[in-house]
């Protein structure tokens, strides 16, 4: 049981693709300009996580080792367009606001890198906990980038057209940093929040 | 005449306007990852443009000839990158047996490449925007270039960084990422030229 | 369970099966989905096209389709014609924005709703509701062939989104065209049947 719960917090903390790992860079700066999109990327994101892990695990003594990565990015890129093609029916909105992003989530070095570096070595039920794990992790990475931007940028919190969210309001209806919600602001607010990830981990480790 | 002009509209609009690694973020792993001298970046850039050219090739005629012409269009994300993953295993052979020389310049990279998100993104932007193939050439050369442009640039300018004495926190990744933001906004002075041009040209 | 050997045989067999399998379950997936999604996009436009008409008991037309636009004849249970609907597109900032508007007969704005757009989240998104009626960029109730429909910043009648001058613009470029094109074409289709009734549009301006 503290084996199964190691395996939880370590995506969340230690092993964190974001902030530690520094990988999957490609959605974490394209898809966080407000914090309702960073977390439907995460959510997604996770989901083929958690199955691609399930699915590998389960099967990884039928693959032979030579034909594992094309196998492996075969399961991958079908679960993808699953995903795809679900959101497209059941969530169109948050579909198009992603758009480019979620069939992108095939080349994600995350994914890849959970099959090759956890799910290929150990079971089912621990490679769904490091699928959650992670996918936590990833998450609440891209929705923590996307608050502090949507914070800075527009002055408000958790809005979203998509959702009929409006939002909670911070400053005032005139405020706004554009910046921060266009490209450079995605960059600097990663490199501030990582900075600070690194400090603290300096901190704790003297 | 106007197909011309288009045509070069989007080389400028693909170079410098939607720079694919500082306005889209498409291919920030490698852009991160081999850009710490210019050399290496530079290699990277050219093996990036190499792949994407001949992926957006393969992957329009597919699309084309074989998911539209079969009403197939829901495979398009795995037939692609499959595309891509066996594509770039036959230039590395075929750059292997052939150009040792130029494999000697990019081997190291090509790997790499099968999980670079600006392949796979080019080639479904290409079938997004419905570009006929010689647009979806340009433009994929064209961001090819663009890519290339911002490694060289982003390389020379940590080359100096590293030089520099930074706080221990702020070392590596994170200035990284800093330096990136301001490379952008630098970028971002091009924001509407691609409506100037338009209106200059009379598209 | 012994991992399989790496033999050519293994290999292709292990990888066709994967293939086929994933293959299979993706047809399958797709057949169930495609109807939900083509309902799911009809829908959406049917509650567009009320939205912006203004009116919840309406017909719709076939789409007729010009370049990039689309129109709608939009008529009441009785035949009565509300008016048109027209999709419409222009360039924003970050890429593609596509504008659902309706027009009474004469040409005034009924409403409008974004269909598709790429702005910037927070800012450039606010145009789905900065522009509707008794919030500060109105337009409608607004006849384009009489108001000056551009940003205050060009000359213009319609107070701009505060930081989105380009998505303003692009936007109301977009109104504007739909209402130009609108009219051009019931120029046109009138000319084909009765020369002198089209001449006499012409003359009126607003009539449409």
């Amino acid at each position: 049981m503290n084996n199964n719960l190691k395996i939880l917090t370590n995506g969340i903390l230690k092993d964190n693709p974001t902030f530690v790992l520094l990988l999957g860079m490609c959605p974490t700066l394209g898809t966080t300009s407000s914090a309702v999109n960073g977390l439907s990327m995460g959510i997604a994101t996770m989901f083929v996580l958690i199955m691609s892990n399930f699915i590998i695990s389960c099967i990884k003594n039928l693959i032979p080792d030579k034909v594992r990565i094309p196998a492996y990015i075969v399961i991958i890129a079908s679960l993808v367009t699953l995903l795809q093609m679900l959101m497209q029916a059941y969530l169109p909105a948050i579909y198009n606001t992603l758009g480019l992003f979620i069939p992108l989530i095939v080349v994600n070095c995350i994914i890849l890198g959970r099959a090759e570096a956890f799910a290929a070595k150990n079971g089912p039920w621990a490679s769904i906990l490091d699928g959650v794990g992670i996918g936590l992790g990833f998450s609440g990475a891209l929705t923590l980038l996307g608050i502090v931007r949507e914070i800075l940028g527009t002055g408000a919190v958790f809005h979203s057209d998509d959702f009929g969210l409006s939002g909670i309001p911070l400053q005032g209806e005139s405020y706004g940093m554009l910046v921060f919600v266009l490209a450079p602001g995605a960059f600097l607010v990663l490199g501030y929040l990582i900075a600070l990830f690194n400090k603290l981990i300096l901190k704790n480790n003297k | 005449m106007d197909y011309t002009l288009n045509l070069f509209l989007i080389i400028i609009t693909a170079i410098f306007v939607n720079n694919i690694v500082l306005a889209q973020f498409l291919g920030i792993c490698p852009f991160l990852g081999v850009s710490k001298k210019t050399d290496t970046a530079s290699g990277m850039g050219m093996a990036v443009t190499a792949v994407l050219v001949v992926a957006t090739l393969v992957t329009y005629i597919i699309q084309k000839y074989v998911l539209d012409a079969f009403d197939l269009g829901y495979l398009q994300t795995i037939v692609f990158i499959l595309v891509i993953a066996s594509l770039v295993q036959m230039i590395e052979i075929i750059l292997k047996h052939s150009m040792p020389a130029l494999y000697q310049a990019l081997g190291v990279f090509l790997p790499l490449i099968t999980t670079n998100c600006c392949i796979l993104g080019v080639t479904i932007l290409v079938i997004q925007k419905d570009y006929d193939l010689l647009q979806g050439l340009v433009y994929s050369t064209a961001t090819a270039l663009g890519f290339w442009l911002a490694m060289v640039i982003f390389a020379g300018m940590r080359e100096q960084l590293a030089m520099t004495d930074t706080p221990r926190a702020m070392r590596g990744t994170p200035l990284a990422l800093i330096t990136a933001g301001l490379l952008a906004m630098a970028f971002m002075g091009f924001s509407g030229v691609d409506t100037g041009l338009r209106i200059m040209l009379g598209l | 369970m012994k991992k399989l050997q790496s033999s050519l045989t293994n290999m292709i067999l292990v990888l066709t099966i994967v293939t086929l399998v994933a293959g299979g379950i993706l047809a399958w997936v797709n057949s169930v989905t495609a109807p939900q999604i083509e309902q799911i996009n009809a829908d959406n436009l049917k509650k567009g096209i009320r939205k912006v008409m203004g009116a919840d008991n309406i017909q719709v037309s076939q789409p007729e389709v010009k370049d990039e636009y689309e129109f709608y004849t939009v008529t009441d249970a009785t035949g009565y014609q509300l008016g048109t609907a027209v999709t419409t597109a222009t360039l924003g900032f970050g890429g593609k924005l596509k504008v659902l508007v309706g027009f009474n007969p004469e040409g005034t704005i009924l409403g409008y709703t974004i269909l598709d757009s790429s702005e910037t989240p927070g800012l450039g998104t606010k145009a789905s509701t900065w522009f509707q009626k008794g919030q500060k960029g109105n337009v409608i109730g607004k006849n384009p062939g009489q108001c000056n429909l551009t940003v205050s910043k060009d000359g213009g009648d319609i107070d701009a989104i505060t930081a989105s001058t380009i998505t303003s613009r692009a936007f109301l470029k977009a109104i504007q065209q739909a209402y130009d094109e609108l009219r051009a074409r019931h120029a046109s289709q009138t000319e084909t049947t009765c020369i002198q009734s089209a001449e006499d549009n012409k003359k009126g301006g607003s009539a449409l």
